[in-house]
Formats: structure tokens, sequence, C-alpha cells
């Protein structure tokens, strides 16, 4: 049960993660990879300003702000300087390893007995279960999350950002910046990312400097198997999509490491999920246009 | 009004894909005037019109619209005062998103956008009103996403969103070239009363003869990016295809195409 509790938990944690890839992939069409730098940077805030005394909702707060800020830049140098996304996002991530381990000081910073918002969240008074109360509040907060982002994009900022990613020349024509979008929507996707990182963080006990590696296809996988799931369609329900795509992945990874799956072949297997879930539609279509049943 | 000066572009300098793609292009277009662009394959019309739009800035010379200097401002800018269609019945629409949210990011163009929602209630049904306008059964679908819909819809709603709020200059990219003949007329024809019921300047780059002869009041013929002929007032209303045909001929002999180029000519045109 704990084992099935702590699953879900970490896959709603991590679907912040995956509403951040969301953005950045969906609606942007971006491989935007400064997410496995922001979600690094996000716990590493977090835990060194909440071992300095600082209270965690703040920390928190200022983990995204972080996340935000790295989001910015990677945008402006992809559309001001006109290098090339995934570049981009590479300068970017490989920058934010250094001024991670500036922030913690050390590669590795643990949360010993500090106040953590996981520990406030255990704590609420009417559910005798720790970590079902900690699972409940985490549901609660990204459902909402789910709802802000979803109505944000409803908004006429919203609606131009989502133009931005699916007609640039027509949305310029409209008098849209499309850099201006690309970045804003960059910023937003890491801070998603980086709040992601800085709950982990306080979930897990610890901030490492090598917990991003990976984390973007983990993201990526999870928005495609929401998308499968949902079966595409509005914005809405790919944001629903995403979040349940990240716990159904949790879980499969969970149920396979304790089916005896090496835990070293994790990152491989994502990484193969992946590109076969990249590659399939393409060659459904390939199938179809030779005329082949494809069912 | 539109004042165009000395304008000079070359693409891919010192290369040996070297183009003189417009070579100082001068012209005045009056407020009101609806102006036709003709000219053969790399003439330079689609680089004039481009060249106004701001998708490239040129080497030399300045571009003014009503007095203001647009020449140094960037596309988003410069899109308050411009209304553009294209020739690509996919470029001027949004395809995942649907039809009312088309509309909503046209009714905004060139004005700030902020946090209010995109969709309120007022706006759909000017939307259902406007859309039904177009008498193509559209207004039933808003809540549909536009790339379901046949590239003479995407164009006609291009057409309705691009004027929405009335540009001070309207540019149509050969609007209808990638349109079969019969929804390419239906589409001439909601261009001519858009642009005769607001009085819209008007800018149209076009390959079709019979358009240039029943449209707008001026014909601009560029060659080797240089206008040759400016045909206006008395002579633009007795033009008819067989003169603009000649004047190509003409065009042909004094600058000597190789004989290829006019097979072209004659199997485009006539």
């Amino acid at each position: 049960m704990s084992l099935l509790i702590g699953a879900l938990t970490i896959g709603l944690i991590l679907s912040l993660l995956a509403l951040g890839m969301f953005i950045s992939f969906k609606i942007y069409n971006f491989a935007d990879i400064t997410a496995e730098g922001s979600i690094t940077l996000g716990a590493s805030i977090a835990a060194a300003l909440i071992v300095s005394g600082m209270n965690p909702l703040s920390a928190t707060l200022i983990a995204m702000a972080g996340g935000f800020v790295a989001g910015t830049l990677t945008g402006i140098i992809h559309t001001k300087f006109n290098i090339n996304g995934l570049l981009a996002g590479i300068l970017m991530m490989t920058a934010l390893y250094s001024v991670n381990l500036h922030i913690m000081g050390k590669s590795n910073l643990p949360l010993m007995s500090q106040q953590t918002l996981i520990s406030l969240a255990g704590d609420i008074g009417f559910i005798p279960d720790n970590d079902t109360a900690v699972l409940l509040v985490i549901l609660a907060f990204v459902a909402l999350t789910g709802v802000a982002l979803h109505l944000f994009f409803r908004t006429n900022l919203g609606t131009a950002m989502r133009a931005t990613g699916n007609n640039p020349q027509m949305i310029r024509a409209l008098g849209v910046n499309t850099g201006l979008m690309i970045t804003l929507g960059l910023g937003m996707a890491n801070a998603l990312i980086a709040l992601s990182g800085a709950i982990l963080a306080q979930y897990q006990g610890f901030a490492d400097v090598q917990m991003g590696i990976g984390m973007m296809v983990w993201g990526l996988a999870s928005v495609i198997i929401g998308e499968a799931i949902i079966g595409g369609g509005s914005v809405g329900m790919l944001i629903i999509g995403s979040i349940m795509g990240s716990v159904i992945f949790r879980l499969l990874v969970a149920v396979a490491l304790r089916l005896g799956m090496n835990p070293n072949d994790l990152k491989l297997i994502t990484a193969l999920f992946v590109f076969i879930a990249l590659v399939l539609p393409y060659i459904t279509k390939k199938m179809k246009k030779r005329g082949v049943e494809v069912k | 009004m539109i004042e165009i000066s000395n304008i000079k572009k070359v693409f891919n300098p010192g290369t040996p894909n070297e183009v003189l793609a417009l070579d100082d292009v001068s012209c005045t277009i009056e407020t009101g005037s609806f102006v036709i662009l003709l000219g053969t394959n790399g003439s330079g019309k689609s680089t004039l019109l481009n060249a106004v739009a701001g998708t490239f800035f040129p080497d030399s010379g300045t571009i003014k619209l009503n007095g203001t200097d647009i020449t140094n401002m960037q596309e988003h800018q410069r899109a308050k005062y411009i209304g553009r269609v294209f020739q690509n019945p996919c470029s001027g629409t949004a395809p995942d998103m649907s039809i009312a949210e088309n509309l909503a990011l046209a009714v905004r163009r060139g004005a700030k956008r902020g946090l209010g929602a995109a969709l309120n209630r007022g706006d759909m049904e000017e939307f259902r009103k406007k859309v039904k306008s177009l008498n193509m059964g559209l207004e039933e679908r808003l809540a549909n996403p536009i790339g379901k819909l046949s590239g003479g819809q995407r164009q006609a709603l291009t057409l309705l969103m691009s004027t929405w709020i009335k540009p001070d200059l309207l540019l149509l990219d050969e609007h209808t070239a990638a349109l079969d003949p019969k929804t390419a007329n239906k589409v001439i024809q909601l261009t001519e009363s858009i642009v005769n019921k607001d009085k819209l300047t008007t800018m149209m780059v076009t390959h079709s003869m019979q358009q240039a002869v029943n449209l707008g009041d001026r014909i601009l013929m560029l060659h080797n990016g240089k206008i040759v002929y400016d045909i206006k007032g008395a002579d633009k209303r007795v033009i008819k295809a067989s003169d603009l045909l000649a004047m190509f001929d003409d065009i042909r002999k004094k600058e000597q195409i190789d004989p290829s180029a006019s097979d072209m000519l004659r199997e485009n045109y006539i």
C-alpha cells in the first residue's frame, strides 16, 4: 500500500514537470532540455533556502522564480541570438549544473529535520495517515495547477502563445511578437519544472546535482502517454492527459522495478519508449499511404 | 497613403545565388487605391509586398505608411496597420485552434493581449454574424478546428480576419493561386466586396490577367525588380487582358528572355 501511495505521490509531483514539458513540447514544438537543469535548480534553491532557515513556502516560490529565469534565458538565447532551440537548451542546462553546485555548495544537500511543505502537508489534522495526507494535498495542488493552466490558455495572452506554436507566420501578421511569446512560454514551463524539483526535493528529503538527468525524456514520456490515453483533443484534455500520463508512467515503473527490472535499465527503457511513441504515428501514416490496413 | 522610396534589396549577396530582387523601386499609392502587382516569376512583385509587410528589411530606401516611417519596424509592429492574406491557405490561420479562437486572435490585431478571456459571449455573437455573411455554413462550426476546413474556406476566413479591424493597408499575396477556379472566383468576389465596402487601400499580387483587368484601379507591372509599367486612371479602366499580354511580350523582346521562359509565360497567362 505504501509503495502504491509513494508511486502515486511521486507521479503527481513529476506531473508538474510533465505540464512544463507539455507547454514547451506540445504548445511550442520545442524540445526544451533546459528542463534537466531547471528541475535540479528548483530542488537546489528550495533545499538551500530551507536549510538556511527560510520558510518552505517562500523557498518553493523562489525556486519557481529561478526556473522562470532559466527558461526565459533559454528563450532569449534562442530567439534573440538565433541559436537552435535544442542547442540553446543544452547551453542553459550545462550552465545550470555549475549554478546548482554553487547554490548547494556541494553535490548533495540533505534536508534533515527542517520543516518542509511535505511535513506541513503530512501534519494536516483531519487525515490520520501522514502519507495519505501528503498525497491528497499534492493531488489537490496539481489539480488546481492544471485548471489554472487550462484557463490561462484560454486568455488572450494564452491563445496568442498557442497560435505562436501553431502558426508563427499568422500570429506575427496579427501583431504578436513571437519571440516574446516563446520566451515567456519557456519561462512558464521551466517555472513549473523547477516547482516540481522543489517539491520533489522536499518529498525525498534531499537535493542532488544529478537528479535532473533523463528528466526531460521522462516528462516527454508522460506527455505522450497522456495524449495516447486521452486521444488528443483540446488543450484542457491534454493537460489532464499529461498529469495522468505522469502518474501512470510512475506506476508502471514502480511495478516493473518490483518485478525485478534492473534500475540501471530505467533510462534506456524510457528513451526507447519515447522513441517508439515518436515514430509510431509516422510509421502508421506511411503504412496507410501504401494502402495497408492499419487497425 | 503609402510612399515607397528607392527600395533596394539583394538576396544572398556575395554568393553565386545573388539576386537583385528590388532595384531602386519607388511608388506612391493613394489612400483607398486598389493596386494590382503583376509580373513574371522572380520579377519582384511578392518581394515588394513582403518589404511592405516587413518580412525582411530592405538594404536601402524607405517605406512610409500614412506619413509614418515603417521601414525599420518589425513585422509584428506593423501588423497594427496592415492586414495580410497569404498564397498558402494554411498560412493565414492556426490549424489546431477553433474558428472562433482564430477570429478572437484577429479581433485583437495590434492590440495588447492580456489575461482577459479570449472568447466571450458578445464576441461569439458577432463572430456568428460575420461568418454567416460568408454563406459557407461555417457559423455552426465555430468550435471546430480551422485546419479541417477546405482551402477556400480558410482563405475566406483569413480575409475576414485580416480586415476585422480595418487595416490602413491590405496586402494580398496571390491569395487565390492555390485554389480551384470556382473557389478562387468566390474568394475574389469576397475580396472585392470587402475592399469596396471599407474602401481599403490594397496591394494585391496576382498571376491572373483576368483578375488584373477586373479588379482594382491601378496595375504595377514589375520586371527584374523594377516597375516597368504603371497603368492607372482611364487607362486601367479600358485595359484588356490582351493588352497586358502584349506588354509582357514587349518586355520579353526588350529583355530577350530565353524562349523557354516565354513559353512558360504563354502557358501561365493565355
